[in-house]
């Protein structure tokens, strides 16, 4: 069965609607970004004086909340499989590739509602200045790519893992080092040599390289590449979400 | 045309065979009841009749659709209410079911019309609104009735629907099976409980370690017990057993603790036969009871034991995840 969109929206509300629901957990989860961003930025860039540090982690706490936001959404389908709603799920006359496209544009719209909380407290905090709307179109655009890629992520990691007690390892093991191990916190090329080969092959590093070049103009990589491997990451995952997915079970 | 066609079902799981060729097939219309103690094959049967697992062996059809080959037909003609809780907590009543609604393909207008008609059915329209993590228990379930019920499909299963519920709330859940019935749909139901079976079915099957041991009418099940059921309490269960094999009465008398049970067809007039023989061989006996065959009975008559003393490891689910390797 191919996918079909309304069903499509039916998945993509279940998630926004559930995202609404709870309003504590939406201010809860802007709580550790704007630490990082507050924190660790006005500390280190009173450490090194003549550069905006909070300037330049910006575009890497925006990532940091996606990549929160958006894997946690994917790896939830864990406690769905839990507390039975999978169920639900799987016994409607949907295709998989059908649920797997709502989860994954639900999870998106989620962070991407978080990413743009963050992004519009950030910029007031930092000084940050966008230069022009079409500037701000391409940063939305890579957030969309972004998010939906992590959701994915998400996708493959809970259609193979199948207990809920190992989310918090997932939480140790995929989205602590794919954050610290990027260029979030820190320039590329400033990087010790092992950090630096570990933050060149995750993608996370190649959509904050993007995200940094269209707010403050610097980067290490070309803005092609940075989009290339975002969106070829995003289609990669899709993919194999769809694929691991529908050789789920309840 | 019947409304669901089973034959030789068989599920294994890394060498346990939950079901082991179940053959069976169900009326339009009627509210058939797979009875069997926890563990007996009946969840893992229904996933494989709702496309949700794939059989390693047989074949069914529902509503004339194969289970195989067109799921997303048999998926789109059936609704499910499952053992296990499946609502979204952290979502209202009215949109659990409007999320339904969407997932079957249904239109708007139609949706807010069928919420509306399946909310008074469970009588829950005035919590539509609510968190279903602030319902009961009692009161999810009814939501998982409306919801299996909202898309008007022309088969509901029903895997357990009273598992955990107090009496009252039992009561309450089986009225509602009652409407149902009257509408004319068509039902299969699980079930642990003796009561609801008998209660409720119009057909059912005795399903023990995934076999169909046997299949009928609750009255025809128990009329073919032969008549009445005579259990002698005694303090010498094995000496009086004995006794009554050789008397004749019956071939292989129960014994469960201290009462020795058997069917017989004229009931009341074995008694003073019976207590005569036992008091000329010296056995004492404690009390005499004569009744009707009741489903637990003919579930004993079967199976070879209670219900009740089966060992519930678990449901059923929980051991066939683990010998998933889960």
């Amino acid at each position: 069965m191919a996918i079909e969109p309304s069903k499509v929206y039916a998945v993509w509300l279940r998630e926004v609607k559930r995202y609404t629901n709870s309003k504590s957990r939406i201010v809860s989860s802007l709580g550790m970004p704007l630490l990082f961003l507050a924190a660790l930025g006005g500390g280190f860039s009173a450490l090194v004086p003549g550069f905006n540090y909070q300037g330049f982690i910006l575009p890497g706490i925006l990532a940091m909340t996606i990549l929160f936001t958006s894997i946690f959404s994917g790896v939830s389908i864990i406690w769905d499989r839990e507390f039975g709603f999978l169920k639900e799920m799987l016994a409607a006359p949907a295709s998989r590739q059908t649920l797997v496209l709502g989860r994954t544009l639900g999870g998106a719209t989620t962070a991407i509602i978080q990413g743009l909380i963050i992004l519009v407290l950030g910029t007031i905090l930092t000084g940050t200045q966008i230069p022009s709307v079409a500037h701000m179109l391409g940063i939305l655009a890579l957030m969309v790519v972004l998010s939906c890629f992590l959701v994915a992520v998400g996708i493959c990691v809970a259609s193979l893992i199948q207990e809920a007690e190992t989310f918090q390892l997932i939480m140790n093991l995929i989205i602590m080092p794919l954050f610290f191990f990027s260029n979030a916190l820190f320039p590329i090329d400033k990087m010790p040599s092992w950090l630096q080969a570990l933050s060149s092959v995750n993608p996370i590093s190649y959509a904050v390289d993007g995200l940094r070049q269209l707010m403050i103009g610097t980067g290490t990589f070309s803005l092609w590449l940075d989009v290339g491997v975002s969106v070829g990451g995003l289609v990669v995952a899709l993919v194999a979400a769809s694929y691991l997915f529908s050789k789920t079970s309840i | 045309m019947d409304a669901m066609e089973v034959s030789g079902l068989v599920k294994k799981f890394n060498g346990f065979t939950a079901v082991d060729g179940v053959s069976f097939s169900v009326r339009t219309g009627e509210l058939f009841g797979l009875l069997g103690p926890n563990g007996a094959g009946k969840s893992t049967t229904i996933y494989m009749l709702t496309t949700l697992l794939e059989p390693t062996a047989g074949s069914a059809r529902v509503n004339g659709f194969d289970v195989h080959t067109q799921s997303d037909s048999v998926r789109g003609s059936i609704g499910i209410v499952f053992q296990d809780p499946t609502v979204d907590t952290r979502l209202s009543a009215y949109d659990n079911l409007d999320i339904h609604g969407r997932l079957y393909g249904m239109d708007a207008k139609l949706r807010k019309e069928r919420i509306a008609e399946v909310l008074k059915l469970v009588e829950l329209t005035e919590w539509q609104d609510k968190m279903v993590k602030t319902f009961s228990g009692g009161m999810r379930r009814r939501l998982e009735i409306a919801r299996g019920l909202m898309h008007t499909p022309k088969i509901l299963f029903l895997d357990e629907p009273t598992l955990g519920l107090d009496p009252q709330t039992r009561r309450h859940i089986w009225s509602y099976i009652e409407k149902l019935r009257k509408e004319g749909i068509t039902i299969i139901l699980t079930t642990h409980y003796l009561e609801e079976a008998d209660f409720l079915c119009d057909r059912i099957a005795i399903i023990d370690h995934g076999k169909i041991k046997v299949l009928g009418e609750p009255k025809e099940l128990k009329g073919a017990l032969g008549g009445s059921i005579i259990s002698v309490e005694s303090r010498e269960p094995q000496k009086l057993a004995a006794l009554v094999m050789k008397m004749g009465c019956c071939k292989k008398p129960r014994i469960d603790e201290l009462t020795v049970s058997f069917e017989a067809k004229d009931g009341g007039k074995l008694v003073p036969k019976v207590m005569e023989a036992a008091f000329g061989a010296g056995i004492e006996i404690e009390s005499i009871e004569v009744h009707m065959p009741s489903l637990e009975d003919v579930f004993i008559h079967y199976t070879g034991s209670n219900i009740r003393e089966e060992k519930s490891g678990g449901s059923e689910f929980t051991a066939m995840r683990r010998a998933h390797g889960h």
